[in-house]
């Protein structure tokens, strides 16, 4: 991986000449069988693909109307193709979101439209062989399924259901992703991605408990497994030990501490992640969901509240009611919601994310902040483009945006705007989500970047930012690990609540 | 005779058009979403997704945010086509309504920025680079497909003039079945019109198993037809509500 390098930035905003067959090769390991059969798939490339894949196509065209309508609707319009930050990065044109859903689509039109079976040159229809196959697993795991393509489609089609649809076929002949399915069955075994069991976990939160007390004097709690907490936090398993991610964790426990409520992790379910979304399988995605469904029944918890992380906020705020039951308005006969929803307490969102969390208690008055701790920071904001295209927090769309910049503003001196075309609803991704954090798309990280640098260089630039603050544990690990590569230091990347932690005060209220 | 063969065209056409339009409708109708989807930020109420909606179908909202010239185009296109399609509307109304006599003129002239339109969608297809790559030969054809129906309409209407009183009665003819107990009125005998008419009846054809379901696509979305409610009320699908009583 040594010739990895960035590439060059442009002058914004031209869009990139074509560069055919550049990413051709470059595709993530293939899970080997031991990893597949712990999720249920199959443990190889099976015999008859073909037909199982059809079949499995046919089947997800049954129960999935965006993807049905997605592969009716779009009309090559181009509106999308430069909108991919990994087209943007890499020039290949299959990573033009139309031509990513082409993949499919053409094989789609040939097996399940009426033109495709009898003019198949026509309408751009082909057979599914096995280089189309093998070119499904190279380009469908170069998109990060961030949806910043579905921003701009005059349809709403959303290329990360495509990308979902083509995983799970894939996965179900057996020739699935190693880094996502080897993680889903951690998840399984052990409770959170990283493999972390309990009685490891309890060491590190002890530990953190007295590196917080040699900081700041103060006994800030991080409890686990405490059975009546009020508030159960769901957080991606980064946050135990990566940097910059743990320094968050700690300012939720700064703020936990400082607004007197009690709280608890559990060690059952220890992870926010959901990588069934990243491998579009609704079970692996409800299977992963119902360990914070166990967990809050057995600590008997009224709130649940989920820590900085981007796809797992989606999946939390869109998906858990769906898969879990966790949240409001359960049909009075829906007794599976119901057994959890009685318990939770409905003067809160459920669930609820931490910065709504936080600003909420800001806005009480029940937090007071020295905003000077922060004045070493010029900081600007990254949109993480699953809370931004995503989910939503607080009581009107867009509140996922302005939320976490209150924060900030709230506890630091100096904060400033990266170019508005790239963020908001607009952002790009950091080139990591979706599944593809994994080194052995190293390079396709790097180019995938390309877009969030340049922006971030002229910040630099004109600003001196120096702290690209970020709600999302994929966009932390993804930002110190190829900003050197731009030139950057890989510490100007922190979480939001690291700058909480820098500015609250624990001795008062 | 030919007039005659274009009674069964377009019998057979409207036909295609009516029951595959449907059928496709139907079929997105019972494919469930089984998860909440919507690009936020979206509305959080019902009637904010139908202002969306509006705002999709008229003003091309999204596509504004993509690209001014494809927009400008599209846009172009599409308004000039609806006027146009309006404006027809006198040939199958009698007497013919009054706000469709009104827009007459402007039908008129619209036929021209549709022509516009097309022509612009079409030298983004050949030029861009990016377009081209992704067209296929029926994206061209498509094109082409307006272009020769704007195009003969045009020439009826400024140029060569066709017997539109005529047209009327045959349009009004087949629409009240007039064959069954009368002579039908003959179509005027013009090349420009038959190809007008031909065509036109090719598109109906293609309409439900084309990329022209682009149009009952969008209202079928998930991703800009779904409220922004997921934490208020639990949305499940019948599949995967069975997936609880399995577990």
């Amino acid at each position: 991986m040594a010739d990895i390098a960035a590439p060059a930035y442009r002058v914004i905003p031209i869009i990139p000449a074509l560069k055919p067959g550049a990413m051709e090769g470059s595709g993530p390991f293939v899970a080997n069988d031991k990893i597949q059969e712990a999720l249920g798939f199959p443990g190889q490339l099976v015999e008859d693909w073909h037909d199982r894949a059809i079949a499995k196509m046919g089947d997800l065209l049954k129960k999935y109307r965006s993807l049905k309508v997605f592969l009716d609707a779009c009309v090559h319009c181009g509106a999308c193709s430069d909108k991919c930050h990994y087209f943007i990065g890499t020039q290949d044109p299959k990573n033009m979101p139309v031509a990513r859903q082409d993949l499919m689509r053409s094989v789609y039109r040939r097996y399940f439209t009426l033109p495709g079976k009898l003019f198949p040159k026509l309408v751009g229809a082909r057979d599914l062989t096995r280089d189309v196959l093998d070119e499904w697993h190279n380009y469908y795991h170069q998109c990060s399924e961030c949806r910043r393509c579905s921003v701009f489609c005059p349809y709403g089609i959303d290329t990360a259901e495509v990308t979902m649809a083509a995983r799970e076929i894939l996965d179900s002949v057996g020739y699935g992703q190693k880094y996502d399915n080897e993680i889903i069955g951690k998840v399984h075994k052990i409770g959170n991605n990283l493999g972390l069991p309990g009685p490891a976990l309890q060491d590190t939160l002890e530990g953190l408990e007295e590196d917080v007390k040699d900081a700041t004097g103060i006994d800030v709690r991080f409890p686990l497994d405490v059975k009546g907490a009020e508030v159960l936090v769901i957080t991606p398993s980064a946050d135990f030990f990566a940097e910059p991610h743990i320094d968050s964790l700690v300012g939720y426990g700064k703020v936990f501490h400082a607004t007197g409520t009690s709280w608890t992790l559990s060690s059952m379910s220890s992870e926010a992640a959901n990588f069934g979304m990243f491998i579009g399988s609704y079970e692996q995605l409800r299977k992963v969901a119902l360990r914070i469904r166990q967990a809050a029944l057995e600590l008997g918890v009224k709130r649940i509240v989920v820590g900085e992380c981007g796809h797992a906020w989606r999946v939390a705020y869109s998906f858990w009611n769906t898969l879990t039951g966790v949240g409001d308005g359960a049909d009075q006969d829906d007794k599976f919601a119901l057994m959890l929803q009685k318990q939770l307490d409905h003067r809160y969102k459920q669930p609820t994310h931490i910065c709504e969390f936080t600003w909420d208690m800001i806005e009480r008055g029940a937090l007071s902040f020295d905003k000077e701790a922060n004045d070493k920071h010029i900081i600007t904001f990254h949109d993480s483009c699953n809370v931004a295209r995503g989910s939503r927090m607080g009581d009107y769309p867009g509140g996922q945006f302005d939320i976490p910049r209150n924060i900030i503003k709230a506890v630091a001196n100096h904060f400033v705007e990266m170019d508005p075309a790239t963020t908001h609803e607009r952002t790009f991704c950091c080139g990591g989500g979706g599944g593809l954090l994994t080194d052995d798309l190293m390079d396709l990280r790097v180019k995938g970047a390309l877009p969030r640098m340049e922006v971030l260089q002229q910040a630099v630039d004109q600003h001196g930012v120096n702290f690209l603050a970020v709600i999302c544990a994929i966009c932390k690990t993804q930002f110190s690990k190829v900003m050197p590569y731009y030139g950057f230091d890989r510490k100007m990347v922190g979480g939001v609540h690291q700058l909480v932690s820098n500015a609250i005060r624990l001795g008062e209220k | 005779m030919t007039s005659i063969l274009f009674a069964i065209l377009f019998y057979f056409a409207t036909l295609m058009f009516v029951v595959g339009t449907f059928y496709r409708i139907g079929t997105y109708t019972r494919t469930p979403a089984p998860l909440k989807i919507p690009t936020t930020p979206a509305p959080i109420t019902s009637g904010g997704v139908v202002l969306r909606m509006v705002r999709e179908v008229l003003l091309f909202e999204s596509l504004f945010k993509a690209n001014l010239w494809t927009w400008a185009a599209g846009w172009l296109f599409h308004a000039s086509l609806a006027l146009v399609l309006l404006r027809h509307l006198r040939y199958f109304t009698d007497p013919v309504w009054n706000w469709v006599a009104f827009i007459q003129p402007f039908g008129m002239y619209a036929g021209i920025t549709m022509l516009l339109g097309v022509a612009a969608l079409w030298a983004r297809r050949i030029f861009v680079e990016r377009i081209r790559y992704i067209s296929t030969p029926s994206d061209h054809l498509m094109l082409a497909l307006f272009f020769v129906i704007s195009l003969s309409g045009l020439v009826m209407g400024f140029v060569d003039h066709t017997d539109v009183v005529a047209v009327k009665g045959y349009v009004l003819g087949l629409m009240h079945f007039a064959w069954l107990h009368s002579e039908v009125q003959a179509l005027p005998s013009s090349m420009v019109l038959y190809m007008h008419l031909f065509m036109v009846a090719v598109l109906l054809m293609i309409f439900p198993i084309s990329k022209l379901l682009h149009a009952p696509g969008l209202f079928f979305s998930p991703s800009r037809n779904q409220v922004d409610d997921p934490r208020d009320k639990r949305h499940i699908s019948a599949w995967a509500k069975q997936l609880e009583s399995e577990s």
